[in-house]
Parts: C-alpha cells; structure tokens; sequence
C-alpha cells in the first residue's frame, strides 16, 4: 500500500512533467506546419502558473462537482499512470487491463461531470456530445487492447509488459490494433478530428466554458497528464517497450508526432461522423487484428 | 517582479469581442496569428470562453444593444483581466460618434487599460500595444 502510494507520487510528478513537455511538442509541430515560429518549451508551465493565479469565477448554476470534477480528472490519470509504472517495474501484483480499461474512461467522465455541474447551455452541448464520443471509442479501444491479451494469453499488465517484447512485436495485428488505439486516445483526449466537445468556434470550449482559475488549470494539467500515461502505456502494452530505455523514448516521441500529424491534418467530424468511423471502420479493423491474433499473426 | 505576473506576461489569453465594428479590425486580429506575426511565441493565443481569458479586446463603438453584454463580459473576466480597446471606433467612436446606436467609446462602459489607435490598427500596432500592457504590468 504505501509503495502505492510511492507510485502515485512519482507518476503525478513524472507524467505532468512528460505532458507538459509533450504538449509543447505538440504546440510546436502545429505552429512549423502552419510555418509558424510557435512557444517556447516552458509555454505550458507558464500557462499553467498563472492559470492558478487567477480568480476563480463561480457560475449560480454550479453543483458541488463543478468543484470535484477536476480532482477526479487528475486523481484518475495519476492512479492510472501509477498502475503502468508499478506493472513496469514488476511489483505491480496483480493489476490487470482490466482496471486500465476503467481508469482511462474516467477523465471524460469527469469532463461531463464538470460541464453538467456547471448550468451552462453550450456546455450541454458539449456533454450530449462527449457522452456520445465515450460510447464510441470505448468500443474500438476495448477490442483493441483484447489483441496482446490473445498474444499472450493473460490480462495481467506487467506479464504482457514483460512477453510482448522482440520479434512479437513487429507482428501484422499488433500494429492493427495500435492504430486502433492510437485513434481511440485521440478520441479521449478530444483532439482534432475528434473535439466536437470542445469546439472552440462553434460551443465556445463546450465543457469548459465556465472553468477559470485553478479548476481549468486541473483540467488543463489532466489533458496533458493523459497524454503522456496514454501514449506510455500504448507504448509499453503494444509496442514492447521494455526492450531497451532508449528504443521506447523513441517510440514515445513516433506516437506522438503521429497523432500530431493526424490532429493537424484533418477537419473536425460531426458527431455522427466520428460515431461511424469508431462503430465502423475502427471496430471492423480491430475485430480482424483479434482473428489475425488468433491465427498467430 | 514575482513569478506570477512573470507567467502571466508570457501567457495572455486573449477573448476577442466585437461590437458593431466593421470586421476591419478583427481581420487584423487574426492577422497577428498568421505565420507572418505569430504572437503565440510570446504564449498570446485566442480563447473561446471569457472565463479563460486574461485580455478582453475590445473592437467596434459599443452600440446600446451591447453595452450591457459588455459589461457583464468585463465582469465575468477572471481578475487579474485587461481591457484593450481596437480601433478608431472603440478608441474614440470614429465616423460613427454621432451615430444614433452610439453608447461607447468602450472606455465610458468600462474601464480601458490600452488603447491602439487606426482604421484599422496594422498587425505591427496591434502588437505594439501589447507591449504596452505587458510593460504596465512590470
């Protein structure tokens, strides 16, 4: 328990850092492919030094979980990142992906949670939206993260972090389901194509239109902590990431340049647009990589 | 100066309000994001929401139907918050002082902390003017 603990800790500090820095990156490719100059590296510590600055303004409307949304957020990230570092390590026990399954959903839970808490018209948009974006990426997902579970015949996060190394790896429904996934974090994270939630033209930021002060800089600071456990925890999980300290810094930066790229190369989808391309193409595609890792692909 | 005004001098979000301007000013706005002036290197970037923001900008005279939206707009900024009014019109009313819709200039509904002055202002002025509200806040 109180090495739990220790992890929780160490990820809270080592994933805000690493979504920081990460987010900078993505700021930083956005702005040269628009041949832009673009931030500094600190631009989001900055951001978020005098997010918690600021006031915090109160709409009449707010609920108790305009205020505990955003703990949640964070709180759900952190145990989240704790359990794939702890897995890593080998002295995770237990944990299975099962519980990753869980914890990664929680973020948007608490966007909704946060945007229905605080009475704003726009942001019920966005939440009507949201929920509807959850009901479609989780399935992909799911099915995606099933493909190293056949591989190896476990759902127990630190034997498949440890099996799926080496030539495994490189195999046809590994890769599948990793796209998979990389499009259903891009759907958790609601970047473009997948931000009708946020739609900063259209609802006005949607679910947080009514954030300021510390509270958007919680919610800030989960989006950029979700970034990096997400793309650590695909790294590790699909990409057998164990092989060496080096090789899985430069897997961790590829996943992210892609979705990047993906973000900065497409249009926003309607609603019922991204629910087709989860529901369909994406859950056809992962269904085939379960079947090719059935037959041993 | 401490850390906190440091950060928010090198991150002014900024919510952009027009009333009753001609979209002139606005153009040039968005011209200071383009790859030519690129303000976000300085961390300036456009937010959708006015409880995000930190600069109110202000274009157009501020016909009677806004001033109150105006108002309420000003008072639902997050404080520390800045005004900056844009343009010959919110600066001082411009061709349409005597217009009947007149109930600015912006600085008699709420208080200006930076004007830029044009018709309108270019990128250049626009850019100068921040500096001036960033110099203030030193």
């Amino acid at each position: 328990m109180v090495s739990f603990l220790l992890w929780l800790l160490l990820s809270l500090v080592f994933f805000s850092l690493l979504g920081m820095l990460s987010g900078w990156v993505d700021r930083k490719i956005t702005a040269r492919i628009q041949w832009r100059v673009g931030p500094p590296w600190w631009q989001n510590f900055a951001d978020l030094t005098k997010l918690t600055a600021k006031e915090v303004v109160v709409p009449v409307t707010a609920g108790p979980f305009f205020f505990l949304a955003p703990v949640m957020g964070v709180a759900a990230v952190a145990v989240t990142g704790a359990v794939v570092l702890s897995a890593l390590s080998g002295t995770g026990g237990e944990t299975d992906v099962i519980v990753i399954i869980y914890l990664l959903v929680i973020p948007s839970l608490a966007l909704i949670l946060a945007g229905s808490s605080s009475g704003n018209p726009l942001a019920s948009v966005g939440i009507a939206r949201e929920l509807k974006l959850v009901l479609g990426y989780e399935l992909p997902f799911i099915l995606a993260l099933l493909v190293p579970v056949v591989k190896t015949g476990t759902t127990r996060l630190s034997t498949i972090f440890h099996l799926l190394q080496g030539p495994a790896v490189l195999s046809f429904s590994t890769i599948v389901a990793l796209l998979v996934a990389l499009f259903a974090l891009l759907g958790k994270l609601g970047w473009v194509p997948f931000d009708v939630s946020e739609a900063e033209t259209e609802i006005a930021s949607g679910l947080l239109i009514e954030y300021s002060g510390w509270l958007l800089a919680l919610f800030k600071l989960m989006k950029w902590m979700l970034l990096a456990t997400g793309i650590t925890f695909l790294v590790f999980y699909f990409l057998g990431g164990l092989a060496g300290p080096l090789t899985a810094v430069v897997k961790y930066i590829v996943l992210l340049v892609v979705m990047v790229l993906i973000k900065n190369t497409n249009p926003r989808l309607r609603i019922d647009q991204a629910m087709k391309f989860f529901w369909g193409w994406l859950t056809a595609f992962s269904l085939t990589a379960i079947l090719l890792a059935f037959l041993g692909w | 100066m401490d850390l906190k005004t440091k950060a928010l001098t090198r991150s002014l979000w900024v919510f952009h309000l027009s009333t009753g301007s001609c979209n002139n000013c606005d153009i040039e706005i968005l011209d200071c994001l383009t790859p030519r002036y690129d303000v976000e290197r300085f961390g300036i970037v456009l937010v959708g929401s006015i409880k995000h923001a930190d600069v109110l900008l202000v274009s157009g005279i501020g016909t009677r139907k806004n001033a109150d939206r105006i108002k309420r707009l000003y008072e639902q900024m997050p404080k520390p918050g800045f005004v900056v009014a844009i343009g010959a019109c919110a600066c001082s009313g411009g061709i349409f002082r005597d217009g009947y819709a007149m109930a600015g200039p912006i600085s008699e509904i709420i208080p200006v902390d930076v004007w830029i002055p044009g018709c309108p202002p270019k990128p250049e002025a626009i850019i100068a003017g921040i500096v001036t509200l960033l110099g203030r806040l030193k």
